[in-house]
């Protein structure tokens, strides 16, 4: 709150300065974002105190810069779910302070809970955190917009640059949560649909032990290499692994020699610290200058969001959710966020189309969909569930 | 670890001294094939391809038939910044190679000359600031104070004044070229990149990549006249020679919006079609006028194509196939040739503008961006 004081200050200062059109126009969004837990295997990986909400903030910065050119001001209110919190309840009172749109970090339970409950609401969701493929096929919902990419996009992407390696055989490993099924039951799909191989599948069950101890090392250096011994001959290692159970155990530790994949390894992500092509050192810059961190991918899905707002808002000349709605499901929508190519949605589900990136933490690898992998309409819609396949019915 | 830092460039590239037209034709095929590039029907009209078609043995008579019909040009010298190679290549234009690479500040990216062509500015995004380089003996001499990350710049028509846009703090500088000192600055838009001066020099463009405006300033008061919205991630703002236009490229988008300077409203947009490529991979980015403004042609980024507008009516005559991830233009002041500076095949196509052909490429350093031409 106070970061986004200061930015409103700053803003006030410079419409002072600057001539700007008579009446500004308001633009108010909620981020309504949920406590992401701390049980990382990284000391790296844990969430910040303003995880999300910094992105949003950066978002609304770029927003006002324009606005100052347009006469439009634009806001946003946070709002921190401590665990037990109704979400539909904050949302409803985010809309009742005048909120236009909400960003909405939550998981998939909720983020359902929520769209249902402002069904009769003015507003807009904006889905920056659930990647969960059944909010865009069976549960698809009427008022919300998907930034976050699904667990099938990020599964084709990685299955794409393998494919492209000709490493073909996969031996995976899963968590024993839902989530990490549900990361696997991606991988799955995308081996049958760009033809790899998945020779051995595995599960590494979580005891609920902590991952922090003063000697860690020592015991992970044993336990992972008899975990992998005896797997049929294989390519590329894929850990599921989105509860941070094992999956950073994995790589320099296996019994043969392999690289590892998926969530640990080479991952697939919508943004990683480390990315700097296509001018995005300029946004990391802004990020670090103002938040003294870098900017992870939930952070880099809510500036799209608060950029998204700002776009339809300066483009529609308003703020009414139903005219900001219209024109990101427009054919004239498209956003530059810094991944080589415009970004726009996919009307058949509200999901934001974008390349997705490979990283190892340090480095962008490689970007997807990979050249070759061709699309009638766009190959960006190589990536997941594409439009014949939808069981999405909007409503 | 010399080595393997070039393997980059020879895997894509013929060296210098083997380069001509055939080879090149030749690896430029062989790449687009390997890359999974969409489809043959894409470039099936540009002479590469054609060739290509009609089976290697006939490529190098046809090539070098091209070659022999051009007439011979005058001897111009041409500057290409490489943004990787922290260099900048010499190209002489009537041998067609390059003569020479300096060593240059760090992430070159805009440059251009001074009126008397004796003085080279080269924005040196990474270092902060714009260097100096005395074309005679091609040593830098000297710095220009731009603000952070000086990314683009133009010269004032009288020589007098070059405006920056600086990307990391939202601000055009304005700088004396003489006194070498800065004489203003204009908050624009977000991540300010394309620069363009008006003939009379009385209006300076800047185009501001996030925020997707134009923004148009009083060189006089220094004051912003008017904001227009064009499509996303504006790169590149450029006059028609007679002032009645200015161009606007938008690099996500796919456009170019024309905009009437006195009004300042978007009069129309340019797109681009080409059979084969979706329309995420067609990205306007240079853009440069024949002097009589009836032609203007419009580097498409990662299409790694140039087309050729009319400027009449808008409409596109041709798609001219270049090197990989084209950035910026510049004819030579004979208007025999436009130079294209292709970033990821780390080399300058050669178009002769009389039969709209592509001559040759020649290999520059890595990553080559801006490119500019002495008039003298």
């Amino acid at each position: 709150m106070m970061k986004s004081c200061v930015i409103g200050a700053s803003v006030a200062v410079l419409l002072a300065i600057l001539p700007a059109a008579a009446e500004p126009l308001r633009v108010k969004f909620g981020v309504l974002r949920q406590q992401h837990s701390s049980e990382t295997l990284s000391i790296l990986d844990l969430p910040a105190e303003d995880d999300a909400i910094a992105g949003a903030l950066i978002g609304v910065a770029d927003d006002n810069t324009t606005g100052r050119f347009t006469g439009q001001s634009y806001e946003a209110i946070d709002r921190k779910l401590a665990p037990g919190d109704d979400a539909a309840a904050a949302a409803q009172k985010l809309v009742d302070e005048g909120a236009v749109a909400i960003v909405a970090d939550l998981s998939a339970d909720d983020l359902l809970h929520v769209a249902d409950a402002l069904k009769q609401r003015d507003t807009l969701l904006f889905n920056i955190s659930a990647p969960d493929d059944r909010l865009r096929e069976q549960d698809c919902r009427v008022n919300v917009i998907h930034v976050a990419p699904t667990r099938s996009m990020l599964a084709d992407a990685l299955t794409q640059y393998l494919v492209w390696k000709q490493w073909r055989r996969w031996f995976v490993i899963k968590g024993s949560h839902p989530e990490d099924e549900r990361f696997a039951e991606a991988i799955r799909a995308s081996a049958k649909k760009f033809g790899a191989k998945i020779v051995d599948e595995r599960i590494y069950v979580d005891t609920e032990g902590g991952r922090r101890s003063d000697s860690g090392s020592v015991q992970t250096q044993r336990l992972i290499p008899p975990l992998t011994q005896g797997a049929p001959a294989y390519d590329v290692l894929i850990a599921a692994d989105e509860s941070e159970v094992f999956g950073n155990y994995l790589p320099y530790r296996t019994w043969d020699p392999r690289p590892v994949a998926g969530s640990a390894g080479l991952f697939p992500t919508s943004w990683d610290a480390s990315h700097e092509q296509w001018g995005a050192t300029q946004l990391q810059n802004r990020f670090r200058k103002e938040f003294r961190r870098s900017m992870n991918a939930r952070d880099h899905q809510a500036w799209v969001a608060a950029r998204m707002i700002g776009e339809a808002a300066t483009r529609s000349g308003s703020a009414d959710p139903k005219a900001l709605s219209a024109y990101l499901l427009g054919p004239d929508f498209s956003i530059a966020a810094f991944k080589g190519v415009r970004l726009s949605v996919r009307p058949w589900n509200r999901q934001l189309r974008q390349p997705i990136l490979l990283s190892d933490g340090r480095m962008t690898v490689s970007v997807s969909p990979q050249e070759g992998f061709l699309h009638q309409t766009s190959e960006l819609d190589t990536l997941g569930v594409d439009k014949p396949e939808t069981k999405c019915r909007l409503q | 670890m010399k080595m393997i830092r070039n393997l980059g460039a020879r895997l894509l590239l013929p060296r210098a001294g083997e380069g001509g037209p055939t080879k090149w034709g030749r690896m430029r095929a062989r790449s687009e094939q390997r890359c999974g590039s969409p489809s043959s029907v894409a470039h099936s009209h540009d002479t590469f391809s054609r060739e290509r078609e009609k089976g290697r043995a006939l490529v190098r008579p046809l090539a070098l038939f091209v070659l022999f019909l051009a007439t011979p040009a005058q001897a111009f010298t041409a500057y290409v910044s490489n943004e990787k190679g922290n260099s900048v290549t010499v190209i002489d234009t009537d041998k067609l190679e390059a003569i020479k690479t300096i060593k240059v500040g760090r992430r070159p990216r805009g440059i251009e000359l001074s009126k008397d062509n004796s003085e080279l500015y080269i924005c040196a995004g990474d270092d902060d600031t714009i260097q100096v380089l005395d074309t005679k003996t091609l040593k830098i001499t000297g710095n220009l104070p731009s603000g952070p990350d000086p990314e683009l710049m133009i010269l004032s028509p009288d020589g007098k004044t070059v405006y920056v846009s600086n990307e990391n703090d939202n601000l055009v500088t304005m700088i004396d070229t003489k006194t070498k000192r800065q004489v203003g600055d204009v908050p624009v838009g977000v991540e300010p990149e394309g620069m363009a001066i008006s003939p009379d020099g009385r209006i300076l463009v800047n185009t501001s990549e996030t925020t997707n405006m134009a923004h148009l300033i009083d060189t006089q008061t220094k004051q912003i006249l008017a904001n227009v919205l064009v499509d996303a991630r504006p790169r590149f703002a450029a006059f028609k020679p007679d002032a009645s236009e200015l161009w606007v490229s938008s690099e996500i988008g796919g456009t170019v919006a024309v905009i009437d300077p006195q009004t300042h409203a978007v009069t129309q947009k340019i797109r681009f079609e080409i059979p084969g490529l979706t329309k995420e991979a067609i990205q306007p980015i240079g853009i440069s006028f024949t002097r009589d403004g009836k032609r203007a042609f419009v580097a498409l980024g990662p299409a790694n194509r140039v087309a050729v507008i009319d400027t009449q009516t808008k409409k596109i005559e041709k798609y001219l196939l270049v090197g990989q991830r084209v950035w910026h233009l510049a004819f030579t002041p004979d208007e025999k040739y436009l130079l294209t500076a292709n970033g990821v095949s780390n080399d300058v196509s050669i178009i002769d503008l009389a039969s709209l052909k592509v001559l040759k490429s020649i290999p520059v350093g890595a990553f080559p961006w801006g490119i500019v031409v002495a008039t003298k």
